[in-house]
This record gives C-alpha cells, sequence and structure tokens, in this order.
C-alpha cells in the first residue's frame, strides 16, 4: 500500500484559487450572489476543519456515548434542514411524520448495514459508524425532501381528482394512489440515477476516498456496491414510510380533504 | 299516514342545519324514488348542501338523517358508496374509458363486474359507437359526462347526487344527459337530487323543487 500524499496548509490554501476564478467570473458577467458564495466558502472551511477535530477526537476516544450522540446529531440536523429546504408549508402532523419516517427508515438501515452487511465489532467504532450514518441520512435526506415537497404539490394540484375519487367511495389512500405514486417515483429517482452513472460517469465520493487513502480499488467497490445497496434501501424505507402515513395528514376522520394547512408557505 | 310511515318515505331529512356562513337549514326533508331540484343563483350554498348530503363537508350544528340515521354514524366512504355524487365537471381519469371503469370498480371495492357488462353500461349511456379502449381523455366534454355517469351507474345506485352537468355543455347536451340520469333512476325505482340553474330543467323533471338563495331556502314547490 503507498503512503498517503498529505496536503500541507500553503498548498491547500492555493486551492482557493477555483474560489476566485469563480468571483471574478460573477464580478464580470454581473451574476450577482457575491455574498453567498463567499458565505458558502467560509461555511464550508469552517464546518469542515471543525468536523476534522471532532472526529479525531472521537476516533482517538472510541465510546458508544459518543457515536450515539453524533447520530443523534445528525438526525436533528437532517430533519430541520428537511423544513427549511422544502419550499411548501407543511402541517404540524406532517412534520411530525417527516421526523418520524427519517429516524425509523435510517436507524433501521444503518443497524442493518453496519450489523449484517459489515459485521461491526464493536458495534460503534466511529470510523465505520459515523461516515456511514452520515451517507445514509444525507441521501435518505434529500429523498424525503423531494418526496415530501411532491406530496403536498400533487395533493393541491389533484384536488379535484381526488375528491372525484371520493364522491365515488374511494377510501382515501386509494383515491391519492395517484399521487402517492408519482411522488415516491421522484424520490427514489436521484438515487437510481446516481447507481446508472456510478463508475462509468463518475466514481463516487467513499470509492475514491478509499482509494485516495490507499485502498485496493477492489476492496472500494465491495463497500461502495453494498453502501449504494445501503442508501437506497434508507431511501425507500424512509420515503414509503413518510408517504404511507404522510397522507393521512391531509384528510381528517371523516375522509375529507384538508389542505388549508398547507396553503402558502 | 302515520308518522313513522311518513318517516319511512323520507331518504334525508335536515333539521336546524348548518355549515359555516354558507348554508342554513331549518327543516327539510328529501323524499324517497322522487327526484328533488335544487335551484337558486350561483353561490347560493346549492353544491354545499348535496355535499353535506354524502358527508364530503360536515355540518357544524343540527342533525342530517339518511334512512333514519344520523349521517355522523356512518362510516364516510360506506355512506358515499351508497350515496355517490356526480360532480359539476366529473374529472375523466386517465386512460381508456375500460380503465375509468376498472379504477371505479376498485374504489367501491366492487370486482364482480366484467366486459360485458362494461359494454352494456356504455350502450346504456349512448356510446355504443365507442370502443372500451378508446382513451377517455380525447372524449368530447358531452361524451365525459356520460363516461362520468356511466362509472356511477356502476356503483347501482338507489340514490344519486347530481351537481348541474352544465358548466361546459350546450343546452341540448345538458338535457340530453339529464334525461339519461333521470331515465336511470326512475327504472330503478331510485331516489334522485339534482342541482340546476335551470327553472326550465327544475319545471320539467322535479317533482319537487327546492328554492335555496343566499343559503337558506326560499321555497318548496
Amino acid at each position: 500500500m503507498e503512503d498517503i500524499v498529505d496536503i500541507n496548509v500553503i498548498r491547500l490554501t492555493t486551492a482557493y484559487v477555483f474560489v476566485v476564478i469563480l468571483f471574478l467570473i460573477v464580478k464580470y458577467k454581473k451574476v450577482g450572489h457575491e455574498k453567498q458564495i463567499l458565505l458558502a466558502t467560509i461555511r464550508m472551511t469552517i464546518q469542515l476543519v471543525l468536523v476534522g477535530y471532532i472526529l479525531t477526537f472521537i476516533f482517538e476516544h472510541p465510546s458508544p456515548f459518543l457515536t450515539l450522540l453524533i447520530l443523534i446529531i445528525m438526525e436533528t440536523f437532517a430533519i430541520f434542514n428537511i423544513y427549511s429546504r422544502v419550499q411548501t408549508k407543511l402541517s404540524n402532523s406532517l412534520k411530525r411524520v417527516v421526523a418520524f419516517s427519517m429516524v425509523t427508515g435510517t436507524v433501521i438501515s444503518i443497524l442493518f448495514f453496519l450489523f449484517i452487511v459489515v459485521h461491526l465489532k464493536p458495534w460503534f467504532r466511529p470510523q465505520y459508524f459515523i461516515p456511514i450514518s452520515g451517507m445514509l441520512i444525507g441521501n435518505s435526506m434529500t429523498g424525503i425532501s423531494l418526496g415530501v415537497e411532491g406530496l403536498v404539490n400533487g395533493f393541491k394540484d389533484n384536488k379535484k381528482f381526488i375528491e372525484n375519487a371520493l364522491m365515488l367511495g374511494a377510501c382515501p389512500s386509494h383515491a391519492s394512489n395517484k399521487v402517492s405514486n408519482r411522488a415516491f417515483y421522484n424520490a427514489i429517482l436521484p438515487t437510481i440515477n446516481a447507481m446508472i452513472g456510478m463508475g462509468i460517469v463518475f466514481l463516487p465520493g467513499m470509492m475514491t476516498g478509499q482509494i485516495l487513502a490507499g485502498a485496493s480499488p477492489l476492496i472500494a467497490i465491495k463497500y461502495q456496491i453494498a453502501i449504494m445497496m445501503g442508501i437506497l434501501g434508507s431511501v425507500t424505507l424512509t420515503v414509503f414510510l413518510m408517504i404511507k402515513f404522510g397522507i393521512k395528514c391531509f384528510f381528517n376522520d371523516r375522509a375529507q380533504l384538508q389542505l388549508e394547512e398547507f396553503e402558502s408557505k | 299516514m302515520n308518522g313513522k310511515n311518513a318517516n319511512k318515505q323520507k331518504m334525508f331529512e335536515l333539521d336546524n342545519v348548518k355549515f359555516k356562513d354558507v348554508l342554513y337549514i331549518e327543516s327539510l326533508g328529501i323524499e324517497r324514488e322522487k327526484l328533488t331540484c335544487i335551484v337558486g343563483k350561483s353561490g347560493g350554498g346549492k353544491t354545499t348542501f348535496l355535499k353535506l348530503l354524502n358527508n364530503m363537508y360536515s355540518y357544524e350544528q343540527g342533525s342530517i338523517k339518511f334512512k333514519n340515521r344520523e349521517i355522523r354514524s356512518y362510516n364516510p366512504i360506506d355512506l358515499r358508496r351508497e350515496v355517490p355524487m356526480l360532480p359539476q365537471n366529473p374529472e375523466i381519469f386517465s386512460g381508456t374509458i375500460k380503465d375509468n371503469f376498472v379504477l371505479t370498480q376498485k374504489y367501491a371495492e366492487k370486482c364482480n363486474k366484467h366486459k360485458q357488462h362494461f359494454e352494456e353500461i356504455l350502450k346504456r349511456v349512448g356510446m355504443e359507437n365507442h370502443n372500451l379502449s378508446d382513451d377517455a381523455e380525447k372524449l368530447s366534454g358531452g361524451e365525459k359526462q356520460r363516461i362520468a355517469l356511466a362509472r356511477i351507474m356502476l356503483l347501482d345506485p338507489e340514490i344519486l347526487l347530481l351537481d348541474e352537468p352544465s358548466a361546459s355543455l350546450d343546452d341540448e347536451t345538458e338535457e340530453l344527459i339529464i334525461k339519461l340520469v333521470v331515465d336511470y333512476i326512475k327504472n330503478k325505482n331510485g331516489t334522485l337530487v339534482m342541482v340546476t340553474h335551470s327553472k326550465h330543467i327544475a319545471q320539467k323533471y322535479g317533482e319537487v323543487v327546492v328554492t335555496i338563495n343566499n343559503g337558506i331556502i326560499e321555497q318548496i314547490s
């Protein structure tokens, strides 16, 4: 195995030349949003530096408590990120469903992946637990954001269709079947597309990282295949739960469509 | 006729019913096996009235009884299967005419009907020159109304709520559709509650005509 090529601080600083180029283009073309670009660059730098030190500390002091704490922080951040990222207004009951689905779906997937697929021992080894959980939670967050937005917009756009179905005696889940199927498909589509392009169009981040760290590409692809299955499972499970229980938030106990709580953000 | 028998003749009984600031009905009975027309100016509460009868809306106070039982005590889905409603501009489901029929049966959880029955229903709504495989979304406004009516016929209801099918149709087509519905209901001794803007239609077909304006009943004739 070859030695890892470290980047010293001075050479790392030269990488910021790409941001300078972006800045110059933005200024020249009068695109605007310079402040946003600057803020994103600063945030990325600070966040990664902090995470580097935090992870170093956690890896040097592995403990089940710390690993679980990081998991809770990641879940909480992901849930609030979904609330702020979604462009449509969510009712409180739908927010609760989103939180429940995120936690249940990702925790089941993480446990299955780490204990059945990777066979991790001890179970809390942070080098595995934290990055793998991060990938599953991050992808599920994107999936559920797309799913919940698709669900709310689908209900608004198909109000007449759903009411027609109700008038013919359909139960709420049958009446909203078209909307829920479309929301589910839209939510898992990015994961499916990523799988199609993987290895040809791009080398995925985790695999690239492992190769750069000196691992054999054959080991790296095994991890990548496994993690893609894990991501697919986690996205599917979280979105499925969100849609299954989320539909109920659009109807009252008399099976009447209730969209008032979702009007404008 | 004693009180008990009089009650038996009523399909719906409304007493002191209030829905938001849209509708207030002090007392009204919808008679069994009769054709009741609801007329009045637009925005007066006619569609709201129909939607209260099949529990698409819930009344805030008072009482609505269907077959002598409070509507609230029914399972709303079972109630709508028994009291289906044909809205003003019915939504045609994407796919073929057959898809529309199959989906309707799925909604109502009725799975015992087959192609022969579908063709029979198609004939009953005057569309025998169409195939079950025709694209339902490409049909004309009047034909879509007929398909919507055919879907209701698949449910074989004893009572039907019909919101004026006139919004997108010419007078001739509108009357054809209404005649189809009336004949269908009369043949099976059913009950029809129909909202219409047309006094001519109400006078021609209505056995009871209820005028609702500004959310209250102005006249029953």
